[in-house]
């Protein structure tokens, strides 16, 4: 990386990007986005060890979108970064593109996976960790998760295998914005007491403001933490962050903001932070 | 067969580091030998084969060739989803195996009964799909499999046809073997299966008609013109499956007749139709019970001859 990235302006256009892709191709999960966009935009702006005009770079940091219904985040970090033409996202949700819903790697450089179905991103993210492991390779593996998908049996399995194997190069980041598609997560399947759960599977836990820069530049900056262990990082988020009327709103998972909630979705995002 | 397989993944693993064996705490006794001089290349994912695939294609992604091994449906049906989504999708190099095909483990009940597998697999995109006929073709499957890029399934089962390969015989995924000539009948199976196809080929013979005797190892992508041959040059076409009916190897015969428009003299599936097996038992026990095994494939294409020709059969059948 040459000059440092600012990543609270990141975020800022990730959500603005956000609002025209999901509005324009008429898709769902602004709020998924808009939890998560803070995270993303740190990583995208400066954790990541990544390469824009070489993106199998071996070396690079992997990252995993296991929440793939927020692809719209990725692609935008991505754009911004300039794995592939801003103009692009234009495409995003609509016929014949191949950005898709859910974040999908064919034919987008920078995507390291593809996911959509909830719950497949850790395995796959603790089977590249054995591999760095296993080939002495010093980079590091990011897997970012919903809240609602640790429902799925599939993501406590992995964090058995990762736990059992001390994957410590492995970090699970969860975009905890208690919000999951249909309810709140504590009417849903109750995930509390969370962060003691990933302690009893064996992991180093961190919390964190998931929407501070600075907190989650420091933390992510150091992720995963030492000791032997896989790493969780707990990033507490309100859905929809950045648009009053969408944040902690269970409606915003599927609606698509058009006319005039476009416009003040808009306005917000310009003229917030 | 599952010895077969694991003794020629030893050989390739020895020589290619990238290899590695990811089992679903399964293959007691049968594993140990590579656990101990692989120990590197050996990974046990425990009871949980929906991260044993994705791991396996994280795996994969990195380089690395990766074998899944379970029994049965486990490795399959069970990740069902993982297969699909993550190691066919990403054409990862995930090579699932799965041990008990059919009736194989037919005594410890429908859990165990991987009667479906070939029609479920052989849907999936991006993807070879195979089951070998006998130990020779299992061997040289496993290194196939090792070698072709992306996502394989390997259906193995306890039971194996005798050696059916001549000296110097290469093997092909893809390409079907004429493992026996005639011309009176075209018998097509896949997996170990073939043991009761050319017992009633060879029966056959004794009552004067001889039959073509096809081991359609590889499912997917399929010898076609290897069955329209068959429907033009012999006088009808029976497939033989320890699977269902619906969508397996009779399915694909039957589509690639159609799509290259070569009816065959006579057409009849051999395969399971009675949706769960409910009784258990063993392998050969089972395949008697719903009428699989070679009398009773030899019997179907007496019937079959007999209904086409309105003459009455040669030599007798017992059923």
């Amino acid at each position: 990386m040459t000059a440092a990235i600012d990543t609270r302006a990141l975020a800022k256009r990730i959500r603005i990007h956000t609002l025209r892709m999901t509005s324009g191709g008429g898709s769902s999960h602004i709020g998924s986005v808009f939890s998560m966009a803070d995270i993303v935009a740190v990583l995208y702006g400066g954790v990541l060890r990544v390469r824009p005009d070489d993106p199998a770079w071996p070396g690079r940091d992997r990252f995993v979108l296991s929440k793939g219904h927020a692809g719209a985040g990725v692609y935008a970090a991505l754009a911004e970064r300039s794995f592939f033409p801003i103009e692009k996202l234009d495409t995003h949700h609509r016929d014949g593109s191949d950005l898709s819903g859910h974040v999908s790697h064919l034919g987008i450089p920078g995507v390291e996976l593809s996911t959509g179905s909830l719950g497949h991103g850790l395995s796959i993210a603790a089977g590249m960790a054995l591999a760095a492991r296993l080939d002495g390779a010093a980079h590091r593996v990011f897997a970012l998760l919903s809240d609602g998908e640790c429902d799925e049996g599939s993501t406590w399995e992995a964090a058995l295998f990762a736990a059992h194997h001390g994957l410590d190069n492995l970090a699970a980041i969860v975009d905890y914005n208690k919000i999951q598609s249909l309810d709140w997560v504590e009417k849903t399947i109750r995930l509390e007491p969370f962060a003691d759960k990933w302690r009893a599977f064996g992991f180093a836990v961190a919390e964190v403001d998931g929407h501070d820069h600075a907190a989650l530049a420091e933390l992510l900056g150091r992720a995963p933490l030492p000791g032997g262990k896989p790493t969780c990082v707990i990033a507490h988020t309100v859905k929809g962050k950045g648009v009053s009327f969408m944040e902690n709103a269970v409606l915003w998972h599927y609606r698509t903001a058009r006319g005039e909630e476009f416009a003040a979705a808009l306005r917000e995002l310009e003229e917030g932070p | 067969m599952r010895n077969a397989f694991v003794r020629s993944l030893m050989r390739l693993a020895a020589i290619d580091p990238r290899i590695v064996l990811v089992t679903g705490d399964l293959g007691f006794g049968v594993l140990t030998p590579f656990k101990e001089r692989f120990p590197r290349q050996y990974v046990n994912a425990g009871v949980a084969e929906q991260n044993m695939t994705g791991l396996a294609t994280g795996l994969a992604r990195e380089g690395k060739i990766v074998f899944t091994y379970s029994i049965a449906n486990f490795p399959t049906l069970r990740c069902l989803e993982q297969i699909r989504n993550d190691a066919c999708y990403h054409r990862a190099d995930v090579k699932v195996v799965a041990i008990g095909g059919g009736f194989s483990y037919g005594a410890l009940g429908i859990s165990h009964h991987a009667t479906e597998d070939l029609s479920i697999m052989r849907a999936l995109p991006e993807i070879t799909c195979v089951a070998p006929g006998d130990l020779w073709e299992t061997e040289e499957a496993t290194a196939a499999i090792a070698r072709a890029p992306g996502t394989c399934y390997l259906r193995l089962d306890k039971s194996a046809a005798p050696p059916t390969h001549a000296e110097g015989e290469r093997f092909a995924l893809g390409r079907a073997r004429i493992v026996r000539e005639g011309d009176a009948a075209t018998i097509v199976a896949s997996g170990g299966i073939l043991a009761e196809v050319l017992a009633a080929a060879e029966a056959l013979a004794g009552d004067g008609l001889y039959c073509r005797v096809i081991s359609m190892h590889t499912l997917k992508p399929f010898d076609a013109a290897a069955i329209a041959a068959a429907a033009r040059e012999t006088g009808g076409i029976i497939t033989v499956e320890e699977n269902t009916v619906d969508g397996g190897l009779g399915g694909a015969v039957a589509e690639a007749c159609l799509d290259a428009g070569v009816a065959p003299g006579f057409f009849r599936r051999i395969g399971l139709r009675t949706g769960f097996s409910c009784v258990v038992g063993s392998q050969p026990y089972l395949r008697e019970r719903y009428g699989l095994d070679a009398p009773a494939i030899r019997a179907a294409l007496l019937a079959a001859l007999r209904g086409l020709t309105g003459v009455k059969k040669p030599g007798g059948i017992s059923r």
